[in-house]
């Protein structure tokens, strides 16, 4: 299981693995089953914790190694002392937090940057589903309007504007569609993104 | 013989070690101590491999294997043996009876060198850090320098977290599992009305019982208390709903419910093989226990011990909120602390019962325990 991750790794793992410096601590806040933390873990030989509120997914990250809290975000996260990270991540668990305010102020109480990874509400395809009167339901987001956990339904743009108004510094971006990177007009064409952010 | 010897240990036998004296918390002295233990499993040459069992309130030295003749195995026996979480064909196991206990380790019912008699009430009060203490020279004698874990669940954790407090350079890993830092007065709460129990039978007679019968009317109330304590809502009324033991109500005071009569043996069988005395000094050191604050574990150094904290959904003995907080103050302090709260209804009994999903968990936490230990 642990091979699958390392041979076959989404380009959004590499990308966010290409900004994070060797030996770094990272805190990933909704790890899942700790296949990024993993990842990062081997090859940048970071010391990784992770977050996570699936009890199935606690026992999976463990099997890797490593190193889990079961719990919400907002109820984990004043567990760790000020400056105790390089880096925190919340890669597709953003859309899921109730006090995004409190959640990203407290991710630069314990770390020096931020690392954001969401699906784009505004893709194309998302918008076509809007135009024939339907709520969307693509690759990122699977869900329908009844059993989404998805809180917040965003746009590239206005997470950069999110940015803008809260002073955060973007020093990073990256859009993805398929697999692929996505450069051209990516509020429009790119189903994900990552960003960097700092204070 | 033995019904299920798959995966056992197999015969095992309880041993036996003395020393000279202990000072306890409280200032005052026990001299000629023994300690009842049993081991399985093969120490490794580097001595690397050596895993602490701590058990619960009433358990015992014996946690894995049959006892020569006997068809009952140990009390975590479905987590220690070959292949299982604690995998005696990987590590070897320790464990022993505690200080203050009934089952081969000294405690009150023990025979005073000074006077020839049992100790009773003379018996000094002790705490987790005396048990604890009594355990690291266990350990010492055989010979190990560091645990590669110490791991128990209920009063086995707070023996567990009092191990990092009083000997962290002596521990590579911890697992306290369905436990707290501190008695909560709800938990006292209910200790206290078991050792009024045993107090107010006039059989107990000020703990000097020896020579005529131990207070089993109050011992049995006390443990029928334990035991619903025990137990969730949940795993009750899957277990007794409101059966009936016979048909119809008797109209009288006769146990008419299935949850009555489980009660009711279940203290019976109790005083068979428990001390009224050691019901109260073990109640008292968990009463006493509270390492939290200053108390805790220091800031941790580069390599630190591992912690893997285990709680239980429907545990309301030991709620999860007080492991959570066991891992919030280890976070702070900058350890590594896993956390899981196993999804469960049996209650506090899950620990001795969800073997299959404490398994998953232990086995792999303790594999990169033991391969970091091996690193260093």
């Amino acid at each position: 299981m642990s091979e699958r991750i390392i041979n076959n790794t989404p380009l959004e793992y590499r990308k966010i693995a290409s900004v994070i410096e060797r030996d770094s601590k990272v805190l990933d806040l909704g790890c899942g089953d700790g296949d990024l933390l993993y990842y990062l873990s081997q090859t940048k030989n970071a010391n990784v914790q992770g977050i996570e509120i699936s009890e199935d997914a606690i026992y999976k990250c463990v099997e890797k190694g490593l190193t889990v809290f079961h719990s919400d975000i907002e109820g984990g996260i004043d567990a760790y002392p000020d400056k105790s990270f390089d880096y925190v991540i919340m890669h597709n668990s953003l859309q899921q937090v109730q006090k995004i305010d409190y959640v990203i102020e407290e991710c630069f109480r314990l770390g020096k940057k931020v690392i954001i990874g969401f699906p784009n509400f505004a893709y194309l395809w998302a918008r076509k589903d809007l135009l024939m009167g339907h709520s969307p339901v693509t690759k990122t987001l699977p869900y329908q309007w009844y059993n989404t956990p998805n809180l917040r339904f965003l746009s590239i743009e206005d997470f950069e504007k999110f940015c803008r108004e809260k002073n955060y510094k973007i020093l990073n971006k990256f859009f993805f569609s398929t697999n692929r990177e996505i450069k051209f007009l990516p509020n429009l064409f790119a189903q994900t993104a990552v960003f960097v952010i700092s204070k | 013989m033995p019904q299920n010897t798959e995966n056992s240990i197999g015969i095992v036998e309880t041993q036996y070690f003395n020393f000279d004296r202990l000072v306890l918390e409280s200032g005052k002295e026990l001299a000629d101590v023994t300690v009842a233990y049993e081991t399985y499993g093969k120490l490794s040459e580097a001595k690397d491999n050596a895993v602490l069992i701590v058990h619960a309130f009433t358990g015992d030295a014996h946690a894995a294997g049959f006892h020569k003749g006997d068809d009952k195995p140990g009390w975590w026996d479905n987590m220690i043996g070959p292949g299982k979480a604690f995998d005696t064909d990987k590590y070897f196991i320790i464990c022993s009876n505690v200080l203050g206990g009934c089952s081969g380790t000294t405690g009150p019912s023990s025979i005073n060198k000074k006077t020839g008699k049992p100790y009773a009430l003379e018996f000094p009060v002790i705490t987790i850090v005396d048990m604890v203490a009594a355990q690291k020279k266990l350990i010492d004698f055989i010979g190990i320098k560091k645990l590669l874990s110490v791991a128990g669940g209920s009063m086995g954790g707070m023996q567990v977290l009092q191990w990092a407090v009083s000997y962290p350079e002596s521990v590579a890993s911890a697992i306290p599992i369905a436990t707290t830092m501190k008695h909560s007065p709800q938990q006292i709460a209910f200790n206290e009305v078991a050792r009024q129990s045993i107090m107010g039978d006039v059989a107990w007679n000020n703990g000097n019982y020896y020579d005529k019968g131990q207070p089993e009317r109050g011992l049995a109330v006390a443990r029928m208390v334990g035991h619903i304590t025990y137990m969730s809502d949940k795993s009750m009324e899957e277990k007794f709903s409101r059966n009936l033991k016979d048909k119809a109500y008797s109209f009288s005071f006769a146990s008419d419910f299935e949850v009555e009569g489980y009660l009711r043996y279940r203290g019976d069988s109790f005083v068979r093989r428990f001390d009224a005395n050691s019901y109260l000094y073990i109640t008292k050191a968990m009463d006493y226990f509270d390492v939290s604050g200053k108390k805790f574990v220091h800031e941790a150094k580069k390599k630190d011990i591992n912690f893997l904290v285990i709680s239980f959904k429907s545990d309301w003995l030991y709620p999860s909120y007080q492991s959570e907080e066991i891992v919030k103050q280890l976070k702070l302090k900058g350890y590594n602390a896993t956390y899981i709260e196993i999804k469960s209804t049996y209650g506090h009994d899950a620990f001795l019962v969800e073997a299959d999903d404490e398994t998953r968990i232990i086995k792999h936490f303790l594999e990169r325990a033991h391969k970091e230990a091996s690193n260093v």
